[in-house]
């Protein structure tokens, strides 16, 4: 079987486009790497994602706990502690265990029955998860930046007459945002590091169709042979961590474009300060 | 655990409860936090350690030792940590069973036959005459050194980093006093550098934590693994019959950890305080000022 016909049956065998079986017997290179990168489908889809929505909820926890109101704040605190005190391992395992537990046949809501059975699916339960999880991570480094957007930034607003919204859009969010990103790229990498975590936890894989680890997992089972899979794995990811670092550094470069040589070039540190 | 408890089936409301939650199952279960609590007590030095030796390395004056520490202080960058812990015990167990079949087995007979890793039953670790307990310890051991690995990279890029934001003029003063390079290291690098090395080493600590739960996935009998196992549900055949408790056993296993990170916050805040104190850096002067 030539390595083109092993993808063109593999390569999209995660979202269950091509052969219904996993292959049995001959697992060659080509067969590994294809089948570990068709897994690698779910670690963008969950990585994107959830940085898109978690993005804006962030936004709004980050205000909502810097606010004066302790109505907005608590609950902000409160949410953001939650998240980010517990692992992320049993936070699958409770949300799953909270999504099995609605009822099969849907909520009555207002006359309306809403179906409560693709929770359970880990396209939308562990995304949901994984949107929460990163919303309060990503939301204790925005905050962290609002706290320290310069004073004289905000008096020179002030001098200009802007306020409210506009002072909010025009200088404190760009502010807040150049000052957090080289921390929120960390956190973004480390979300898609830990869109892994979604098959190995209670989010079961619909007819074997899981993620990059998930196959990986699979080949070094069925071939005891662990030092081929995961350093595919391994290269997967430091080829999606190199291409998110460039992808964040553009916009790193766009939000410093006013500050000559202000701009840092995005150095990954790896978690250590999230 | 009570007398009482002999036909938990006649049994109502708090008398059934405090059967339940005593049986033996239960008690294992308790225990099992202990066992997380050990892993934590038995990684962090190992991890500080290779860390320690991985920040020296990469430091070194002789190259290879230099490669060798740049390469293991960037090895978890841009791989999960879940993909080592997933490799690492497979790596680790097949390279003994590889070694110890080379010494103990016909050397001529390849391990790798196709799909199958094979040695003989003498290489095979541990034995399979040996008992449970031995099964437990050996896959504990493989858990550690799995964590200790990865953590260990973490902190080496974390004390290397420290290392290297210790004021140079220090170390160069030292150097005029006719120091050797070690005499250096020993009396003035490494005392300065905690102080650097705290704020990381802290967000490391509840990483550690965090990721516990992972010892799950390694097959040890943690308290993920007997949540799940105590709170399915129970069908009439069992003693304490009920319906699917898991989210439960999770809310505890959650407030565990919720527990875990606050009291270590706490702490962690405490000894970044003591540490800053009479130190040239901005806590240390703030300290200083609000003393006088």
């Amino acid at each position: 079987m030539s390595c083109v016909q092993t993808i063109a049956d593999y390569g999209l065998r995660s979202i269950g486009i091509g052969e219904r079986l996993l292959p049995r017997g001959d697992f060659d290179l080509c067969t590994q790497v294809t089948l570990i990168g068709s897994g690698m489908l779910w670690n963008l889809y969950f990585g994107t994602l959830s940085v898109i929505f978690g993005f804006f909820i962030a936004n709004g926890l980050a205000l909502a706990k810097a606010s004066e109101n302790p109505w907005l704040r608590k609950p902000a605190d409160g949410f953001i502690f939650l998240f980010r005190g517990s692992p992320l391992f049993i936070q699958f395992f409770l949300g799953y265990q909270l999504f099995v537990l609605l009822p099969r046949a849907g909520i009555e809501l207002f006359g309306i029955t809403v179906a409560t059975g693709w929770l359970t699916k880990a396209w939308a339960g562990a995304l949901i998860v994984l949107i929460l999880n990163t919303a309060a991570y990503s939301a204790q480094i925005f905050h962290g930046a609002l706290q320290s957007v310069p004073k004289g930034d905000i008096e020179a607003a002030d001098a200009y007459g802007l306020t409210g919204w506009k002072k909010f859009r025009r200088v404190v969010w760009p502010t807040m945002m150049r000052l957090a990103w080289p921390s929120y790229t960390n956190e973004a990498i480390f979300l898609f590091h830990a869109t892994t975590l979604v098959f190995f936890s209670s989010f079961p894989a619909f007819a074997q169709q899981g993620d990059s680890l998930y196959y990986a997992n699979y080949l070094a089972d069925k071939t005891f042979n662990p030092f081929v899979a995961y350093p595919i794995v391994a290269a997967y990811f430091i080829l999606l961590t190199l291409s998110l670092i460039a992808i964040f550094g553009i916009v790193n470069r766009r939000l410093n474009r006013h500050l000559p040589g202000a701009t840092q070039k995005i150095r990954y540190r790896p978690k250590l300060i999230r | 655990m009570f007398e009482y408890c002999a036909d938990p089936k006649s049994l109502e409301g708090l008398q059934w409860l405090s059967c339940y939650l005593t049986t033996g199952t239960h008690l294992r279960f308790y225990a099992s936090f202990g066992t997380v609590l050990m892993l934590l007590a038995i990684t962090a030095p190992i991890a500080l350690l290779f860390g320690f030796g991985g920040a020296l390395a990469s430091r070194s004056l002789i190259a290879p030792v230099r490669w060798f520490g740049k390469i293991y202080t960037s090895m978890v960058r841009g791989v999960p940590d879940i993909v080592f812990f997933m490799f690492v015990p497979i790596a680790l167990d097949q390279l003994f069973e590889y070694l110890r079949s080379r010494v103990y087995c016909d050397a001529s007979v390849p391990v790798r036959q196709g799909n199958d890793f094979v040695v003989c039953a003498a290489a095979k670790l541990p034995r399979a005459d040996a008992a449970a307990w031995v099964f437990d310890v050996y896959g504990m051991f493989l858990a550690v050194l799995a964590f200790a690995l990865v953590f260990g990279a973490f902190a080496s890029n974390v004390l290397y980093g420290a290392m290297q934001s210790v004021p140079r003029a220090q170390l160069e003063t030292a150097e005029a006093y006719g120091m050797t390079q070690r005499q250096v290291t020993r009396r003035v690098l490494i005392p300065q550098m905690w102080v650097y090395a705290v704020p990381g080493l802290s967000n490391l600590w509840m990483i550690l934590i965090k990721a516990t739960p992972l010892l799950f996935l390694l097959g040890v009998e943690d308290i993920v693994y007997w949540a799940r196992e105590l709170g399915g549900s129970k069908t009439q055949s069992y003693a304490y019959p009920h319906p699917d408790w898991r989210l439960y056993y999770f809310l505890v296993i959650l407030a565990f950890y919720l527990l875990m990170t606050a009291v270590s916050e706490r702490v962690l805040a405490r000894v970044s305080r003591r540490l800053s104190l009479g130190q040239a850096t901005m806590a240390g002067e703030a300290m200083r000022k609000a003393a006088t």
